[in-house]
């Protein structure tokens, strides 16, 4: 290898991100480019795939070229691209995993497929270097709501998922409700500082059998009916404690579930990872419940917390080290599981 | 000149490799919808057969559209990919440019159809000149197949139709059609990566081709959600 050095490209578009970087050794991030789209589907309270698959194809060689040169580094010098091949938007994974094909294929650079997931949970290998598993990792996102235990790199044991709506997404679809627009995480937890959490005392969804398991979607429902009812009564509502009240909700569940795993696994070491551990009140709860545990906590700040290209080349450093090439017939799989190939 | 030309944009997924006036290798599959995980794997067997060396490759031509929006993308990022790591120009090939250019030779118009669902098609309408010019009568769009007929037959004279949109349309074509008319025999009626590098040659020498940064394809419609915006919007006003 070149100076003990590995160097990889990533490229990431499995949502309304754009993303690429350059990561030596899965932790040292030379360059993290990220061209959002949240702006464009703000007008629509919501990603809409085929815009953001048109979007990616528009930015894609840009954002690349952009992470190249803030590396300092040419194509030549790459050890290998790594590209998000799954969970995701079809059509938007389907673009980043043509361009990182064709260029790895023109200039003859391994390529390595990377689970979005993953990634996610690879972002704290560069936020907190000393970090190395097994640890439990507590994912959480638009899309995704995972409690995974990380045995080791790359490998993964699922303790508990959503069986319906991710949290992130309760966060989308409260927002719309009480009138705050995408995207929701962000305006609800501002919101929420404004009200009080206590004010409404709205479910915690259990899932039957399943511990470890979440559901929102009883929770969204709980606060359009609260909502509907206010307005049937001629009542009005306060939006602060709404969303106070709701963030505490969803809060709450994310701590109790993270609080019996590090009790049951007896694990020295807790993780977040996903663009929900960007709020402020979850970081702040989680941090609380690990440090009475004397159990070390880590989170990514928040540019590695929400969708991005360097926490995919962290995730295809340790894929590629231990082996893993793909051929030239990678497919996007937007379905693909934790732990799958 | 060396040109890698890519089709992906229906059903056909096809790849050719041009040298000047010769057409090196052609790769060409109607089979399954599955692009993503075939065109590539195909230019990688071509390169292998050919003993292609990549990095003589001058510039690569890519049907831009219309046709289906994610077989439209998984060719343009696949050429954007070549073009930036190759760093040479992208030639976004019409497709329907690309199709009608299978006939060459024809002495009537060519009228290659898309199936574009919901009745419409992507269309054009084509000849060559007695010099064998390519002319663009009616250029790429997206229309009612009804349209498209009664454009033809207001030009009273013979007619050739290929595409994917034949099986679809031939009924409604033999009830409208006014002026003799044929269907492209097989080997010519589909989309073929070595016409849209043949047409590319001549897009390159007139100065039409883009940085591969800049390559988009050219869907010929907006997306749903678009669409029902500017719909709401209007209503609004």
């Amino acid at each position: 290898m070149k100076n003990d050095e590995i160097k990889i490209l990533a490229i990431e578009s499995s949502c309304d991100e754009t993303a690429a970087s350059v990561v030596v050794n899965g932790r040292d991030v030379r360059s993290n480019v990220i061209s959002s789209q949240v702006p464009i589907h703000t007008l629509y309270g919501g990603v809409v795939p085929e815009i953001a698959s048109r979007k990616h194809i528009e930015r894609i060689n840009q954002v690349i070229d952009e992470a190249l040169k803030e590396a300092a580094m040419g194509l030549d010098e790459m050890d290998a691209i790594a590209v998000t091949y799954g969970p995701g938007l079809v059509g938007a994974l389907l673009v980043g995993v043509a361009e990182a094909k064709a260029i790895a294929f023109a200039r003859n650079i391994p390529l390595v497929g990377v689970h979005h997931i993953e990634g996610h949970i690879s972002a704290n290998y560069i936020s907190a270097p000393e970090l190395e598993p097994p640890f439990i990792c507590l994912v959480v996102s638009g899309g995704h709501t995972h409690l995974v235990k990380v045995t080791d790199y790359g490998k993964y044991e699922i303790i508990g998922r959503t069986v319906d709506d991710a949290a992130g997404e309760a966060f989308d679809k409260v927002a719309r409700a009480i009138g705050l627009g995408y995207p929701g995480g962000p305006k609800v937890e501002a919101k929420a500082k404004e009200g009080d959490p206590s004010a409404i005392a709205f479910p915690r969804a259990k899932v039957s059998d399943r511990p470890y398991d979440f559901s929102f979607s009883g929770l969204k429902s709980a606060v359009l009916n609260y909502m509907n009812g206010c307005t049937m009564k001629g009542e009005t509502y306060n939006e602060a404690d709404i969303a106070a009240s709701f963030q505490a909700a969803v809060v709450g569940t994310l701590c109790d579930h993270a609080v019996m795993a590090i009790e049951e696994f007896g694990v020295d070491k807790f993780a977040l990872a996903g663009g929900v551990a960007s709020n402020g009140a979850f970081r702040e709860a989680i941090k609380d419940a690990c440090d009475q545990r004397n159990v070390k906590f880590y989170c990514p700040p928040p540019i590695l917390c929400t969708d991005n290209a360097a926490m995919i080349g962290a995730a295809g450093y340790y894929s590629f080290i231990s082996g893993r090439r793909d051929g030239w017939e990678l497919n996007a799989v937007p379905g693909l599981k934790l732990g799958e190939r | 000149m060396k040109i890698v030309a890519l089709d992906s944009s229906g059903l056909v997924a096809s790849v050719a490799v041009l040298e000047d006036d010769t057409l090196i290798a052609e790769y060409t599959v109607n089979y399954k919808k599955t692009h993503s995980q075939t065109l590539l794997p195909m230019l990688a067997e071509i390169q292998r057969m050919t003993e292609l060396d990549m990095d003589t490759v001058d510039a690569i031509a890519v049907a831009g559209g219309p046709g289906s929006f994610t077989g439209l993308r998984i060719g343009s990022a696949t050429a954007k990919g070549l073009g930036l790591a190759l760093d040479i120009p992208v030639i976004a090939v019409p497709t329907v440019d690309a199709l009608a250019y299978n006939l060459y030779g024809f002495s009537g118009l060519i009228c290659p159809i898309m199936d574009a669902r919901r009745n419409q098609t992507y269309t054009g309408l084509y000849r060559f000149d007695e010099a064998g010019h390519f002319v663009v009568v009616k250029k790429a769009c997206a229309v009612d197949i009804g349209e498209i007929i009664s454009a033809v037959n207001e030009k009273e004279e013979p007619v050739v139709f290929l595409g994917d949109g034949v099986p679809v349309f031939s009924d409604t074509i033999r009830e409208k059609i006014t002026v003799p008319f044929s269907f492209a025999p097989s080997h010519l009626s589909r989309q073929r990566a070595g016409a849209v590098g043949a047409l590319a040659f001549v897009y390159y020498s007139e100065g039409k081709y883009e940085t591969a940064a800049a390559h988009r394809p050219d869907y010929l419609r907006l997306s749903q959600a678009e669409r029902e915006r500017a719909e709401k919007e209007k209503a609004n006003v």
